[in-house]
């Protein structure tokens, strides 16, 4: 724990240069915003070497249904390839699911609909409470991820999760990508693709999404009020998964 | 307390027991090892139903063990008589059945190798967090109460120890009771009535067990226990078992009615397939209905056997209670989109199976083995059978006749 | 509770420099490591400090990178496997001339690394999707 405490005190003492600089990105990016396109390839800059992630900042995600296909699994398997989740499992309940397609039919009416679910990023994640070492664990961006050197296999963030975003990893792998370690034993979830978003990518989802021309899927920082998420949250009617539960998530809906 | 010589049959009937403990907790230890090599690939877990086996072991011993406790509780804070001998013997069960249903759960950690970062780096926000604390307190205090009890110097603190070993208990049952109760993505479980449900459940799974300890004890001893006492601690048991229906009706209750969680309720009561045959048969016919029975019946619960099975039909029944309970919960679907039909590659919105697979049962029998060994290990060392003394009980008014 | 950890660290490093020196003494019976260096002369720092104390400015760049979200540090373990990596295999694991593999297998130290971090340098791994449910729907496990 101590060296936990020593960290964030790290992170204390530099906070005051970092936020001015965090603004004058936030500038730069609102700029980029009002050319058109441009955030389409860039959410932002890639942070400066040394920069941590920042608390002004909240990524986010607006998924559009009426756009997303029953049927279309492009950005599953995009997620897997940018992940390396490769492994074949015997039983396929013991495989893991950063992000999967769900279908869901409105019993009285008939009406359908389709969608990505994957973790949604809580602001008030029940994984990271009730994770009893703190492996679970929220980035001052919003980005909730688990620290696979800490994390001790307990599956109590399972239990917790309401999306069933989490899945636990049953065997040994051999076949990672470098930018994204996972291994046995260990709970995982959707990363946000973290390690993009860090060099100012979309995550793999997102692009793909994108590039395949269906565009149900838009990535980016929900507490900057020129981002195109934000403009767009802002005009139409969202939705969040089980909003009875009060989780402000970062992954939002619309068309359902 | 007097020594006596072992007799050679005795000396015999030590090693053996020893040995069969010893080889069952080996075997669970080695499953434990098989599991963590290959991954939990080879267990019956999956991604939704995720808390198997060993959890519903390792749960039921954690919260034996608190209830176990009752009896020396009964004897310092409450001052019966009756209960004052069975103090030792109680206390020493206590931490052996925590000691146990920890092993149990840690060496189903997916890392179990980092077991100790559990202990370096606690997270207060999690019941789980706490309950790395609450733990080790635990030890602790019953440590001390045992030692004010066995150790003459220190008998004048044995009312205090006693006392804040009993507190402490009812806390960390609460703790358990807790990691469910908190859990409010899911219908099975957010519900704060989980945590004095818990308790109930730790009195009668505890004093169930004590019974069937002392018996044997008892027997190998070549002894009887006192109609009395023998009377004053099945009602006590009885008692235990109907509060524990209790509790279930008004937590079933209340999911349907209260938290109209009424598609659950269905599954674990009506159509789920194994939880409603392990609730009612297994819970409330073997563990609860047949119990009360034997132990009420005017004549069947003076016969011998009678008052171990219905405790021994106790711990059954709990058992089936916590699989419904803990495995239930999981297979039912997550409830993401209410009024709607949910299908996916991820078995969204369908009802999860689970079959455990050996290693999983060796391990969670091993765990009971390493109980097993260690009670009999500590009986023997510290001579904790509980000896009534007549001359007292009568004094006390316990003996009529 | 951190007293523990820091007197585990503590003997931990005790261990392995008194390991260290007796390689250095040439005293052990154990045959001395074969590492082959790729880069020489390239490390982000000297070969003392890094012997000494790689494991803590690993330490310290995985608590920052992986909770605070630092990038580009100096030390990286990905760094290192692109440095290290052997030149036949590709790795810095799978036999003991491979770089982390060799002084960790003298040094009796367990590598925790691996089991979730890729060993091999450049390495690009596929993904496979789980199939869409329109077919395993009907799948019931
Ligand atoms: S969706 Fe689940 S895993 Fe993701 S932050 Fe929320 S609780 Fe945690
Ligand atoms: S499985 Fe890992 S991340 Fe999840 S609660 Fe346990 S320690 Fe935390």
């Amino acid at each position: 724990m101590s060296e936990r405490n020593q960290t964030e005190q790290d992170s204390g003492n530099g906070g005051a240069s970092r936020r001015n600089f965090i603004g004058a990105v936030a500038a730069a990016g609102g700029l980029a915003a009002i050319a058109p396109g441009i955030h389409l390839v860039q959410v932002s800059q890639a942070r400066p070497a040394g920069e941590g992630a920042s608390k002004a900042v909240r990524w986010g995600m607006l998924i559009d249904t009426t756009k997303c296909a029953s049927g279309c699994n492009d950005c599953v398997k995009a997620c897997a390839t940018e992940n390396g989740i490769n492994e074949t499992v015997k039983d396929a309940r013991q495989g893991s699911q950063w992000i999967r397609k769900i279908d869901i039919k409105e019993v009285k009416t008939g009406t359908t609909h389709s969608l990505p679910m994957m973790c949604q990023h809580c602001a008030n994640p029940p994984c990271v409470d009730v994770c009893p070492t703190g492996a679970s664990m929220k980035r001052a961006d919003g980005i909730v991820l688990v620290d696979r050197h800490i994390c001790i296999g307990c599956r109590y963030c399972m239990l917790a999760c309401p999306y069933k975003a989490r899945s636990f990893v049953h065997q040994a792998l051999t076949e990672q990508n470098p930018e994204v370690p996972r291994g046995q034993g260990c709970v995982e979830s959707c990363t946000f693709c973290v390690h993009r978003i860090d060099k100012g990518q979309q995550p793999a989802c997102v692009e793909t999404c994108t590039q395949a021309g269906h565009n149900a899927m838009l990535f980016g920082d929900l507490n900057d009020p020129n981002s195109e998420i934000a403009r767009r949250v802002a005009q139409v009617t969202t939705t969040q998964v089980r909003a009875d539960l009060k989780l402000d998530l970062g992954v939002r809906y619309q068309g359902i | 307390m007097k020594i006596e010589q072992y007799t050679p049959a005795e000396e015999r009937l030590f090693y053996v027991l020893l040995a069969l403990g010893g080889l069952v907790s080996a075997i669970g230890l080695a499953a434990a090892y098989y599991m963590e090599h290959f991954g939990h690939a080879v267990t019956g877990m999956t991604n939704q139903v995720f808390w198997g086996l060993p959890h519903v072991f390792g749960i039921f011993l954690i919260v034996a063990a608190s209830g176990v406790l009752n009896v020396a509780s009964i004897g310092s804070v409450f001052g019966k008589k009756v209960y004052k001998p069975r103090a030792p013997l109680s206390g020493l069960l206590a931490i052996i059945m925590l000691a146990a249903g920890l092993a149990i759960i840690m060496l189903d950690l997916g890392r179990a190798d980092r077991v100790l970062i559990a202990a370096t780096h606690v997270n207060l926000t999690s019941v789980f967090g706490w309950n790395m604390i609450l733990y080790p307190v635990f030890f602790g205090l019953v440590g001390l109460y045992l030692w004010t009890l066995m150790d003459r110097r220190m008998n004048a603190y044995y009312k205090a120890a006693g006392f804040s070993a009993f507190i402490w208990r009812l806390v960390m049952t609460t703790g358990t009771g807790s990691i469910f109760g908190f859990v409010v993505a899911r219908q099975a479980y957010q519900s704060a009535i989980l945590a004095p449900m818990f308790i109930i459940m730790s009195f009668a799974w505890g004093l169930a067990v004590f019974l069937l300890v002392q018996r044997s004890m008892y027997s190998w001893n070549n002894m009887v226990l006192h109609p009395a006492v023998r009377q004053r601690l099945k009602n006590l048991l009885g008692t235990f078992i109907a509060a524990v229906l209790y509790f279930v009706i008004v937590y079933h209750l209340t999911n349907l009615y209260y938290a109209k969680q009424v598609a659950f309720e269905h599954f674990i009561l009506v159509s789920g397939g194994i939880y409603p045959v392990l609730f009612w048969g297994g819970y409330v016919l073997l563990g609860t209905l047949l119990p009360l029975f034997l132990l009420y019946h005017p004549a069947i619960w003076k016969k011998s056997g009678a008052v171990s099975v219905a405790a021994a039909l106790t711990i059954v029944g709990g058992l089936c209670q916590l699989y419904v309970f803990i495995i239930g919960g999981q297979a039912f679907p997550l409830e993401m989109f209410p009024g709607m039909e949910v299908t996916s590659s991820f078995f969204d919105g369908a009802i999860g199976t689970y079959v455990p697979s050996l290693p999983e049962i060796l391990l969670s029998v091993g765990g009971l083995g390493i109980g097993f060994t260690l009670t009999v290990v500590g009986v023997r060392v510290l001579r904790f059978l509980p000896q009534d003394d007549l001359a007292m009980l009568t004094d006390a008014g316990y003996l009529h006749d | 509770m951190p007293s523990t950890f820091r007197l585990a660290v503590a003997v931990f490093s005790a261990v392995a420099a008194l390991v260290s020196s007796g390689a250095v003494a040439g005293e052990s019976r154990v045959p001395k490591p074969a590492i082959t260096i790729e880069n020489p002369g390239k490390c982000v720092a000297p070969v003392d400090e890094m012997r000494r104390n790689h494991m803590d400015m690993l330490k310290h760049t995985r608590d920052k990178t992986m909770r605070d979200g630092v990038r580009g540090m100096k030390t990286s373990l990905n760094g290192c496997i692109e440095c290290h990596a052997s030149k036949k295999t590709g790795s810095v694991l799978g036999s003991n001339e491979n770089f982390c593999q060799s002084c960790h297998a003298y040094a009796a130290v367990k590598l925790d690394c691996w089991d979730c971090h890729q060993p091999k340098a450049g390495y690009k791994a596929t993904g496979t999707a789980p199939a869409g449910h329109a077919s395993t729907a009907g799948a019931k496990p």
